[in-house]
């Protein structure tokens, strides 16, 4: 999976016709899925009020991997170029980057490291199972 | 030592190449200064009072000779300030100097040019230019060193008992699991914005040495009667502004399980923890006031990470056996040198009894070499002495070095045929005081000498101890006492688990110092993990040593014989040292007159 990264002007509002949800950092995902709110969701927006605020890596994941959210995930408010490997490998598929942020910076960040230790939403096993396989 | 892998040491590279293109796209402006905070923090860059400050880590403690060489290097080339910046740092330090209250102990100099052993097994660089910080990441990674995660709101390195593997009341060596755990939480997707620093420390050993009690999360190891290894999970203790003692939350969880467990209790601290207040943001503020609901939801957690998301972290035998091969015990061979020293002089004996212990292997002691001596800052090693230490290293414990918890450093692999000839060589480095666990082997932060969180300066009062209290015979005769000084409530001199704790406090910009009695880091000598009481208002720099003194003679004119100073305190109550503490005080003279020009 590849992460679809919007530069914060070229967002436009209106056309997407798909169903958006959007779910405040300190929502309970739990009662959210029990309830049926996920059911025929096409994109989560997830919420990162300030950069250093981390709850949303945890809810994308957890959407994922135990939700099973097939969507878009897109993150949103103040996404920064060096978070944005963490977004991707917790779950998040595409990113609005905040004001002023420059794209093509944040692609080549995606090149950087040839592995990781622990497993992630894309690749659920960590290195030492993927080593044994 | 871990012998790093070709990905491991891939990893270093790549990570030392990230930050030079942060730090590069920092200084072109793309990144503001508030955008690189966390990411240069990640990498152990602080920016301290004067200088950047670089965390180093050292997992476990084991340093490699190589390494201790690399280390020499940068104190030397890169640890050095600019004239003008010195210049500028001593007339600061000088100005504060002048503003105390009263006649004032002499100010520790502002010395460069050395690393700086920290109580996590960090070592602490405090004046490479941040031009130069991508350089001097490099090299560490050419050594196999790094930055990652020894600060930030993230999983820091984790820690251990300096003596595993290599303890005589070892149950399990849990280098393994902390391996496994660091390289789990390295660059960790989910976990590296968390509401605040979380810390991991391990102990294998029957007795804790390792203050688990005081850590976010505490594993202690345990062996079932089966035989099967498991671990005591610990969450919520710290120490800063609420000192709190860690909750079990688990009394045996199999060693399959750690990565699973560790993962729910971070992920119920990610989601849950609080972030309005940087005070009220730790993980244990959250045990506290939640209680059972905190350990039900951790465990609900834990459930759902092994009966719906298929637990892929559970640890497999094959990874265990792996990364336990790569702690490998090196080759191991007497030095043979000629040694000239009287073996049955007190000197030499009182050195076998405080720095030396026994060893799991046959044959073997393991050695603490003391950094805390007249002249220096507690833990600190100048680019002379880390060269030199790479050497003894070499030729005394088969190029492997430990820091401890304790800011000093141990040789792992000495054969007791060379402790003499290492005793010469130690003693020739100033290295031998035979001071092990005694008073004047206090853990000390740098406080307001250079660092900016600190209230009040650390090291002169450090100096002033370790200048009172040389007499052997005297140090001797008070016995084991653990003496711990912070130069503020950020704890990291570890007041609050001092038998005596000293901690610096701001009040008008001029510098006083609470006392604190009866702490406890849990080692069998100090029992369960305690923090101490305060005795009282706070002390002016010139009468915490008095006031040592003071606590010294009421604990001498009370003890029974053969009594250690902490177990006195327990059995007689604070109130006769409180007393004695607070009848040290100066003349009102002092600081009237202070008032008066004012």
């Amino acid at each position: 999976m590849t992460m679809k990264i919007i530069a914060a002007g070229a967002l436009t509002t209106g056309a997407e016709a798909e169903k958006t949800l959007q779910i405040p950092n300190d929502a309970d995902l739990a009662d959210l899925a029990a309830s049926g709110a996920l059911k025929g969701v096409q994109r989560i927006e997830l919420q990162f009020p300030k950069f250093t605020d981390g709850r949303a890596y945890s809810q994308a994941l957890l959407l994922r991997r135990r939700y099973q959210f097939a969507g878009d995930i897109r993150a949103t408010g103040d996404v920064l170029i060096d978070q944005l490997v963490h977004m991707h490998r917790s779950g998040f598929s595409s990113a609005v980057l905040a004001e002023g942020v420059d794209a093509a910076a944040a692609e080549r960040q995606f090149a950087r490291f040839g592995g990781f230790y622990q497993g992630d939403v894309n690749e659920p096993r960590p290195l030492f199972a993927r080593e044994a396989a | 030592m871990y012998q790093y892998t070709s990905f491991d040491k891939q990893f270093v590279k790549l990570r030392a190449e990230q930050f030079r293109d942060q730090i590069e796209r920092w200084q072109r402006g793309e990144l503001t200064d508030e955008q690189l905070l966390p990411l240069r923090l990640q990498n152990g860059w602080y920016i301290q009072r004067y200088a950047p400050m670089a965390r180093i880590a050292v997992p476990y403690g084991e340093i490699s000779s190589t390494q201790l060489r690399t280390l020499a290097h940068i104190a030397r080339e890169y640890d050095q300030p600019a004239p003008e910046l010195l210049a500028h740092a001593q007339a600061t330090q000088d100005a504060l100097q002048d503003a105390q209250p009263g006649t004032t102990l002499p100010a520790a100099p502002l010395r460069y040019g050395y690393g700086h052993f920290t109580t996590r097994t960090n070592v602490q660089f405090n004046w490479i230019p941040i031009t130069r910080a991508a350089d001097v990441m490099d090299l560490l990674a050419s050594v196999s060193m790094h930055g990652i995660q020894t600060s930030g709101n993230d999983i820091r390195n984790i820690t251990c008992d300096a003596l595993e593997g290599i303890a005589e009341d070892s149950i399990v060596d849990t280098r393994p699991f902390a391996e496994i755990t660091r390289q789990w939480s390295s660059l960790h997707p989910e976990f590296s914005y968390l509401p605040r620093k979380f810390k991991i420390a391990f102990n294998g050993a029957e007795e804790d040495r390792a203050a688990t009690g005081w850590y976010d999360i505490g594993l202690q190891a345990r062996r079932a009667e089966d035989g099967s290894i498991g671990f005591t999970v610990k969450v919520g203790g710290g120490m800063g502004r609420t000192p709190i003692i860690g909750s079990v939350v688990r009394e045996f969880l199999p060693w399959d399980q750690l990565l699973n467990y560790i993962e729910a209790v971070v992920r119920t601290y990610n989601s849950y923890g609080r972030r309005d207040n940087k005070w009220k943001a730790r993980i244990k503020i959250l045990v506290k006031s939640e209680g059972q609901n905190f350990i039900d939801a951790v465990e609900k957690e834990y459930k759902d990470i092994v009966e719906l998301d298929g637990a892929p972290h559970t640890i497999t035998q094959a990874e265990l056996d792996r990364v336990t091969a790569n702690f490998v015990v090196p080759a191991l061979q007497a030095a043979n040198l000629p040694s000239k020293v009287n073996t049955q002089g007190q000197l030499y004996q009182r050195w076998l009894q405080q720095n030396v212990r026994g060893h799991r292997l046959p044959g073997l002691k393991t050695v603490t070499l003391s950094f805390k001596r007249p002249g220096f800052a507690t833990g600190d090693a100048d680019a002379a002495t880390l060269e030199a230490l790479a050497q003894l290293a070499e030729q005394f414990s088969a190029a492997e070095a430990r820091l401890t918890h304790e800011q000093n450093l141990m040789l792992p692999w000495v054969h007791e045929s060379d402790l003499p000839a290492l005793y010469d060589a130690a003693r020739a480095l100033g290295l031998a005081q035979p001071n092990i666990g005694l008073l004047t082997d206090m853990i000390i932060c740098p406080g307001g000498d250079f660092c900016s969180l600190a209230n009040a300066r650390s090291l002169h009062i450090g100096a002033a101890v370790t200048e009172r209290y040389q007499d052997l015979d005297e140090l001797f005769d008070l016995g084991p006492i653990d003496l711990h000084m912070s130069g503020c409530i950020n704890s990291c001199g570890h007041h609050h688990s001092g038998h005596i704790g000293i901690l610096g406090v701001d009040k008008d910009g001029k510098e006083w110092y609470q006392i604190t009695l009866g702490g406890s880091d849990g080692t069998t000598l100090s029992g369960p993990a305690i923090g101490g009481k305060v005795v009282g208002p706070s002390f002016t720099a010139a009468e915490v040593p008095d006031v040592i003194e003071a606590l010294l003679a009421t604990f001498r004119a009370l003890r029974k014989p053969g009594e250690l100073f902490i177990d006195a305190l327990r059995r007689i109550g604070h109130e006769p040292f409180k007393q004695a503490a607070n009848a040290a005080r100066h003349p009102k003279a002092d600081q009237e007159a202070l008032a008066e020009q004012d």
